[in-house]
């Protein structure tokens, strides 16, 4: 028996929800068939979460599920060149073939979907980020060029939450687009997924620590996320996700954090997420989304800062 | 590796070489905490190879981007390493190395490093002396006493708190503590006549147009007419 699980047709971090959820009623031992022949768009969360799916299927004792691509070819091509295909060949059976990425690049795609697995994989990905985020940072997304180096750095930070904790390999993808609907300026957008041990068990390895009566994913989120906690007693652990937190801060942007059956997000003022959701269904390892909107230019200072644009959601759209 | 004033050696560590030597020649980016420790390893040796204290520049000027886990391993591992005994140094490294008696500069520290040193610094509580625009500075929370004091040892050269107190126009007491809590965040090293040498840039270290506090430390002169005072 194969039970299909639908894609809907915008694959992102909200709707991902729903994936997950459906997902959570297919047993291990089913053969599973991931339908997203009705996908028009997907965000690098979307990619990088269908791949940590398969990643914890195959973890899990599952057989390899299926994969059925996308029918709109521009869809399906503009996934081949984000890198999906490239990574989810191991991972997913097709049902048909695949576009082949072009070679050139794509300008959207600041780094394609790239696993990361070892310290020398952020080494790699910063380099190939460093010039090419200027561009798009400074001159795409009209931020200071300071924000490039914290970029960067923020980069590497989320990356390393991989290599020092999921205790398995995971992916990374950069992308820049504008978001049409939901914010109406361009924004760059860091995907960090992997279907490792998670928050929650990561920092259940320090048996020293002291914890409350609450212990659940939620609990685990807020202690690493907003107090900075780590599973390692040396105190100067926990600062990368301190610094992710001040550049996305500094930027006006949104960090959002997934891990077992909870989520944490730090929200900007444009965006009317929720804090703190619980009762999700249950995903193993984290899956991380950094968030940096364009500037808005300033009439009145002639200079360009960050501005609200509240927006309603979920409303999903092609963005692109 | 040179001699220092006083008896002391000098090291120049240029952090961009140390990393393509100890780690990958192509790297030019001090990422990732595996990288930073064993940049750490590597200058912790070369100390370790000093008999006595050494004054080691940590040279920044090569190095395009650091993140926060490398200055940790870097900058505040180095400076906990030789504050406190190294057992109280948690996960400071299988391949940790007799200590020594390492004091640090920084310098070429630039904007696009400064967000992780900082936050690495005020996370640990430490000070550091950094050579910044040229200018070699206490970096840090440091009372008034303490910047005062490290000033006058510039100009007074080394000096003990009976020394320290006329320089300041203070009470011994309160000269001799302020010393005592530089030399505990090691911004000033004892001297081989003994007394104290702040931790500063070595009168030969190759920073163009340095503004060092006195170009003609160390000395033995009487301190400088108006020198601040060392409240008490």
């Amino acid at each position: 028996m194969t039970s299909v699980l639908p894609l809907p047709p915008t694959v992102d971090d909200f709707t991902f929800e729903q994936v997950l959820a459906g997902l959570a009623a297919v047993p291990p031992d089913v053969k599973l068939l991931v339908d997203a022949r009705h996908a028009r768009w997907a965000s690098p969360y979307g990619l990088t979460g269908l791949l940590a799916l398969a990643q914890a299927r195959l973890a899990a004792g599952g057989e390899r599920p299926g994969f059925a691509p996308p029918e709109a070819d521009d869809t399906a091509s503009y996934w081949a060149r984000t890198g999906f295909f490239r990574e989810a060949e191991s991972l997913y059976q097709f049902t048909r073939p695949v576009p082949r990425a072009r070679q050139g690049g794509e300008s959207a795609v600041l780094l394609a979907i790239t696993p990361v697995s070892k310290a020398g994989d952020v080494h790699e990905i910063i380099s190939h980020v460093q010039e090419r985020s200027a561009a798009i940072l400074h001159g795409g997304l009209g931020l200071e060029s300071r924000a490039t180096i914290g970029f960067s750095m923020t980069l590497s930070e989320a990356c390393q939450n991989i290599v020092e904790h999921a205790q398995g390999g995971g992916w990374v993808a950069v992308q820049a687009y504008t978001w049409t609907r939901r914010l109406g300026r361009r924004v760059v957008v860091i995907s960090v997924c992997d279907a490792g041990i998670g928050f929650r068990r990561s920092l259940e390895s320090n048996t020293t620590r002291p914890r409350s009566d609450r212990w659940d994913d939620g609990m685990a989120l807020e202690e690493a996320v907003l107090r900075g906690v780590s599973r390692f007693r040396d105190p100067g652990r926990g600062q990368g996700l301190a610094g992710i937190r001040r550049y996305v801060s500094k930027w006006n942007g949104k960090l959002a954090v997934r891990s077992g059956t909870a989520r944490i997000a730090l929200v900007p003022e444009w965006d009317d997420d929720v804090a703190l959701r619980e009762g999700l269904a249950d995903f193993p390892g984290a899956q991380v989304q950094i968030t940096i909107p364009a500037a808005v230019p300033s009439a009145a200072r002639g200079t360009a800062a960050p501005a609200p644009a509240r927006a309603r959601r979920p409303e999903p759209g092609l963005d692109l | 590796m040179a001699p220092f004033p006083g008896g002391r050696v000098h090291h120049h560590i240029d952090l961009g070489s140390v990393l393509r030597g100890t780690v990958c020649a192509l790297y030019s980016n001090l990422v990732t905490r595996p990288t930073g420790a064993a940049v750490r390893t590597a200058i912790e040796q070369q100390i370790a190879e000093a008999a006595g204290p050494t004054v080691t520049v940590i040279d920044f000027s090569q190095v395009m981007l650091l993140d926060f886990s490398c200055a940790d391993e870097i900058v505040a591992k180095l400076m906990l390493r030789y504050v406190r005994p190294a057992a109280l140094v948690p996960d400071a490294g299988a391949a940790r190395v007799a200590a020594g008696d390492g004091y640090f500069v920084f310098r070429g520290i630039g904007d696009h490093h400064l967000d992780a040193v900082e936050a690495v610094r005020e996370r640990h509580g430490r000070a550091i002396v950094a050579v910044v625009d040229g200018e070699v500075l206490l970096v840090g929370e440091l009372s008034d006493d303490e910047r005062r004091a490290w000033a006058l040892l510039h100009d007074v050269g080394p000096a003990d708190a009976r020394r320290l107190s006329v320089a300041a126009a203070c009470d011994e007491a309160a000269a001799a503590g302020a010393l005592d809590r530089l030399a505990a965040r090691r911004l000033a090293m004892p001297a081989a006549a003994g007394g104290w040498l702040p931790v500063t840039l070595p009168p030969n270290a190759d920073v163009p147009n340095a503004q060092v506090p006195n170009a003609e430390w160390p000395n033995d002169g009487a301190p400088g007419a108006g020198a601040p005072g060392v409240p008490s």
